[in-house]
């Protein structure tokens, strides 16, 4: 089958795929908004979000027994992805207090936000390497995973639904959020200008602070769409969110509406790349897009600032 | 006694940019800090804002010491800053940047809007328009009505007549003496010392971080030494202050 029967199906997982980018690069690209910072720990942030989600998910559903359907399959959902979020909330909040904080009140330079990050990241991976044995926990899908309709022929399942409709509530949620409420507002004038925004009354620690737990929220409910899809394990975090922070380069750091772009674009590249070429060339390809970017556009796809609707 | 700076020493890192300012401004007041570049103007008025913290000495508003309040309270208290280059929201448009003025309150947001618009018409002509592509003039006119948002009691001022044209100069003048005449004091910093003078109840001359001169505004327009330095006035040979040339060229050209 050529690269064009096969155009839709390859879209379809494409965007599945890259709305989770997505919903990643937002941690990403909200704090590097507001502090200038790569924020190397997200990835674990997202995985404390995963198994917080799957952990909860499997109290309910016990082990084997009958696939959940109808209000159960999703209640068990919607806690998976609360139960992550709160994870991926607390976990990005301790991070902000332990690796970040003390290095703002004693203003490190540049490099030392970056050598903290890569060790709280590694620490945050070995810690729950120790905690969970390092092996790989799995859930069976709360919900019967069927074929849903077809797109122009192309089967869109039950997963692909739950995961691109949930990934983009979350986006809109996240966009009319900056656009619209009186945080959002903070967030954006400590993105243009640190010091007027404080001159107009803004509490700049307070929306560090809030940056940091919305990017949890958002990144630990999408570790448990994605620990639902394939497993959660304590290295799970690197290369979604390698791919993320390629998603957020790629619509332009800082950008919010650029990662959402970014994360789409991301996950559609590689699918697509992935068939033309090869399906184990699919994170050759991602990583080949960042350094593309870095090169010929490094302010990405919607430039670098946090914009109007940010 | 509204705003009171005692012995103020600030430092960035080695270098002493304040030492030892004492200055008030009592309400309804308009007080003009004058002063060559880097003779630490702004700096005064970023340390009142709390943006900087002092070394020595002590800054107090109705008496009571600002030490312990963080510094994005100020505007609850009734402070108000305008920034030195105005610092408007580039992204956001002119009614967002309104809205951050009345960021700690938005009781009287509609009113207020109302306020700002009448005061500069030409800011409601640009509503939608992104802060960051007005003109410098319309810029300056959204910095004013941004901190008026606050409904300040002080309002700090930091040159708002830098780089503008003479006629917008006079509209800024003209409606900074009008929000005080509603009873709002100013600190306003200024390079254009004729056009500060002439609004002004009193004024300090700053030099390399001192207060070497202060008065009522109109014996300051009468001293020969701020006439010869800030005022670009040949008067003779004078001792004191320092003349400074772009201030000279500045005040000339306008």
């Amino acid at each position: 089958m050529g690269f064009l029967d096969q155009f839709w199906q390859l879209t379809v997982d494409g965007l599945m795929s890259g709305s989770l980018y997505a919903v990643i690069a937002l941690g990403y690209t909200l704090v590097y908004g507001v502090l200038q910072l790569i924020n190397f720990a997200h990835s674990e942030v997202f995985m404390f979000g995963a198994f917080g989600g799957i952990f909860a998910a499997r109290a309910v559903m016990g082990d084997g027994g009958d696939v959940p359907s109808g209000l159960a399959s999703v209640g068990i959902v919607a806690l998976g992805l609360g139960v992550g979020a709160i994870c991926g909330a607390t976990a990005a909040f301790c991070l902000e207090r332990v690796a970040y904080r003390p290095l703002r009140k004693r203003n490190a330079p540049r490099l030392a936000y970056l050598i903290s990050a890569i060790g709280a990241s590694l620490f945050a991976v070995n810690l729950a390497g120790k905690m969970w044995e390092r092996q790989n926990v799995t859930i069976e899908t709360p919900f019967t995973n069927g074929e849903v309709f077809k797109l122009f022929g192309a089967t869109v399942n039950t997963k692909t639904v739950v995961i691109f409709a949930t990934a983009m509530a979350m986006l809109i949620m996240l966009d009319t959020l900056v656009a619209r409420t009186r945080l959002g507002q903070s967030i954006r004038a400590v993105a243009q200008d640190r010091d007027t925004a404080v001159l107009m009354g803004v509490n700049v620690e307070r929306v560090i602070v809030m940056t940091f737990v919305i990017g949890g929220l958002l990144a630990g409910a999408g570790g448990f769409l994605y620990a639902m899809t394939f497993s959660a394990a304590y290295n799970m975090g690197f290369i979604p969110g390698v791919k993320a922070f390629t998603a957020a380069v790629l619509g332009g750091i800082g950008n919010v509406r650029g990662a959402m772009l970014g994360g789409i674009v991301l996950g559609l590249v590689e699918s697509y790349g992935g068939y033309l070429f090869d399906a184990s060339y699919k994170d050759v390809i991602a990583f080949l897009v960042l350094v593309a970017i870095l090169m010929i556009r490094p302010s990405g796809l919607l430039g670098e600032k946090l914009g109007r609707a940010a | 006694m509204l705003l009171e700076l005692v012995d103020v020493e600030v430092s960035y890192g080695a270098v002493t940019a304040l030492r030892g300012v004492n200055l008030t401004v009592d309400a309804g007041e308009i007080v003009t800090l004058l002063g060559a570049n880097g003779a630490g103007k702004t700096t005064t008025l970023r340390t009142i804002s709390g943006l900087l913290k002092p070394r020595r000495g002590e800054i107090r508003l109705d008496g009571e010491p600002l030490s312990r309040i963080p510094p994005h309270r100020l505007v609850e208290l009734g402070v108000a800053h305008a920034p030195e280059g105005r610092r408007i929201f580039p992204t956001m448009s002119v009614r967002e940047n309104l809205l951050m003025g009345a960021f700690h309150n938005r009781r009287h947001v509609g009113e207020d809007l109302e306020r700002v618009f009448a005061l500069f018409p030409r800011l409601k002509e640009r509503i939608s328009q992104d802060g960051g592509t007005l003109s410098g003039g319309e810029q300056q006119m959204l910095a004013i009505g941004r901190a008026l948002m606050s409904r300040p009691r002080l309002m700090l001022l930091d040159e708002p007549s830098m780089g503008l044209a003479p006629l917008v100069v006079r509209t800024i003048f003209e409606v900074i003496s009008q929000i005080n005449s509603e009873g709002v004091a100013v600190l306003l910093v200024e390079q254009n010392a004729a056009q500060a003078l002439k609004i002004a109840n009193r004024g300090y001359v700053l030099e390399t971080g001192h207060v070497v001169l202060e008065g009522p505004a109109a014996e300051l327009l009468a001293d020969d030494r701020v006439r010869q330095a800030y005022l670009g006035e040949d008067v003779g040979e004078q001792p004191g202050i320092e003349p400074d040339t772009t201030v000279v060229t500045r005040v000339r050209k306008s």
